[in-house]
């Protein structure tokens, strides 16, 4: 059960993040749908809704996502449907139900760093900068890894570029956290792939990156053979643990599976893929 | 603390504790369509909508539905599409133990709103968050179909 001692809906950024700096125990709330699932006593809680963060631009180089956006927004999004053949929405609309999207936020999901998320392997693909109160921008990637926590996430920045990419996941139903999921991603240069990008997440740890089967791709290209060694690479780097959904060595043994089939999907849509 | 939420159209004022949901808000004042199961995000029952869209009202605070509109079942009884969805539950058979019903039915009626003219994988995966014990969704579909106007 959440106790929470006071609740409050500051007017600036800066009224915000004084009060979490300052009152101990303070916390934002998300969309409380998975905070709410503790048993907790909270002093402070901070809503940001009044803050103007519910935004999805699209800028000349960025698409910008407010951290309040919930994900339901981000899957009738008109501009997230536009780029990268959809790739954002089509994901979004595999997350639990209609009603949990309407009220789960993009900021809840990516700074509570959840390792069941979908939603944070599949925006790893695509070039993404988190946008930090007091830290400024920093990579996606870096802010998983990184031990950031008293500041308030303000925004979502996605790099356009043209870029293909694939969502794949395994459940035991399909109204269930994965038990493991996997997003690849390759950018399309004058008709060549390259920037090879592949997230694996629910490992059940926080989603990253497979640096060493990225590098791979990017040295060899992207063919039936290269897929299969990366594929491989991909788990061998990996570290999975084990939790109620399903075990290491199981989630080890799918990974490869679900990443060649991403990458396949990649491949086929790619009228040859680059073969260089 | 002091908060005011727009129910079926009538704005009412509510002095909370911070900790309170919105189910607890709604069925405290009196809204029973308004129900209670897993209590966890999971089965659907306690969805309402909050400014047209369906949410759980379970997953929500109350004080984060401040300033908002509410609208459950009782709000819509005067809803001529909304009373032909009712209608459809009760020829087709829908119900058996009818305690899924009110959740089933604002999603389905948000549906209508949200998606035309949806295949069944789309209605399928529109109301994956409302669980019913009893059947096996069939009434359900054939219902919804005929309210969406999706032939058989």
């Amino acid at each position: 059960m959440v106790l929470i001692d006071r609740y409050v809906r500051p007017k600036s950024l800066e009224e915000a993040y004084e009060l979490l700096t300052s009152v101990k125990g303070a916390r934002i709330i998300g969309g409380f749908t998975f905070m709410r699932l503790g048993t907790v006593n909270i002093p402070l809680l901070i809503d940001l809704q009044d803050l103007g963060l519910d935004f999805i631009r699209e800028g000349e180089d960025f698409i910008e996502i407010g951290a309040t956006v919930k994900l339901g927004d981000v899957e009738r999004s008109e501009v997230i449907q536009k780029h990268f053949d959809g790739f954002l929405s089509k994901t979004v609309k595999y997350i639990w139900s209609v009603q949990l999207r309407n009220i789960a936020t993009v900021g809840g999901t990516v700074f509570a760093r959840f390792g069941f998320s979908d939603f944070i392997t599949s925006l790893l693909v695509l070039n993404t900068k988190v946008k930090l109160y007091r830290n400024g921008e920093m990579l996606l990637e870096d802010f998983l890894e990184s031990r950031v926590s008293r500041d308030i996430l303000v925004s979502l920045k996605i790099e356009k570029e043209e870029r293909k990419a694939k969502f794949r996941f395994m459940r035991n139903s399909f109204y269930d956290f994965s038990i493991l999921n996997v997003a690849v991603s390759a950018k399309v240069e004058n008709g060549r792939l390259g920037g090879f990008r592949i997230a694996i997440g629910a490992r059940p740890g926080i989603a990253k990156l497979a640096r060493k089967a990225m590098e791979y791709l990017e040295k060899n290209g992207l063919s039936p053979e290269t897929i299969s060694k990366a594929s491989d690479l991909s788990a061998e780097e990996m570290e999975f643990g084990t939790d109620i959904r399903g075990d290491a060595e199981y989630r080890k043994m799918i990974c490869p599976v679900l990443v060649r089939r991403a990458l396949n999907d990649i491949l086929s849509e790619s009228s040859g893929g680059n073969r260089s | 603390m002091k908060m005011g939420l727009k129910i079926n159209g009538e704005f009412k004022e509510f002095d909370v504790d911070p900790s309170t949901t919105l189910l607890d808000l709604l069925r405290e004042a009196g809204y029973m369509s308004v129900r209670r199961a897993c209590d966890t995000g999971t089965c659907g029952v306690c969805t309402v909508l909050m400014d047209g869209k369906p949410v759980l009202s379970c997953a929500i605070l109350a004080l984060s539905a401040d300033g908002h509109e509410i609208t459950t079942v009782e709000g819509l009884k005067d809803d001529e599409d909304f009373q032909r969805l009712l209608d459809l539950f009760l020829s087709e058979g829908v119900d058996q133990c009818g305690y899924c019903n009110p959740g089933f039915l604002i999603t389905a009626y948000a549906m209508k709103r949200e998606l035309k003219n949806p295949t069944d994988e789309e209605i399928k995966m529109y109301l994956v968050g409302n669980l019913c014990r009893c059947s096996g969704y069939v009434g359900q579909m054939r219902a919804l179909k005929k309210y969406l106007g999706v032939e058989e």
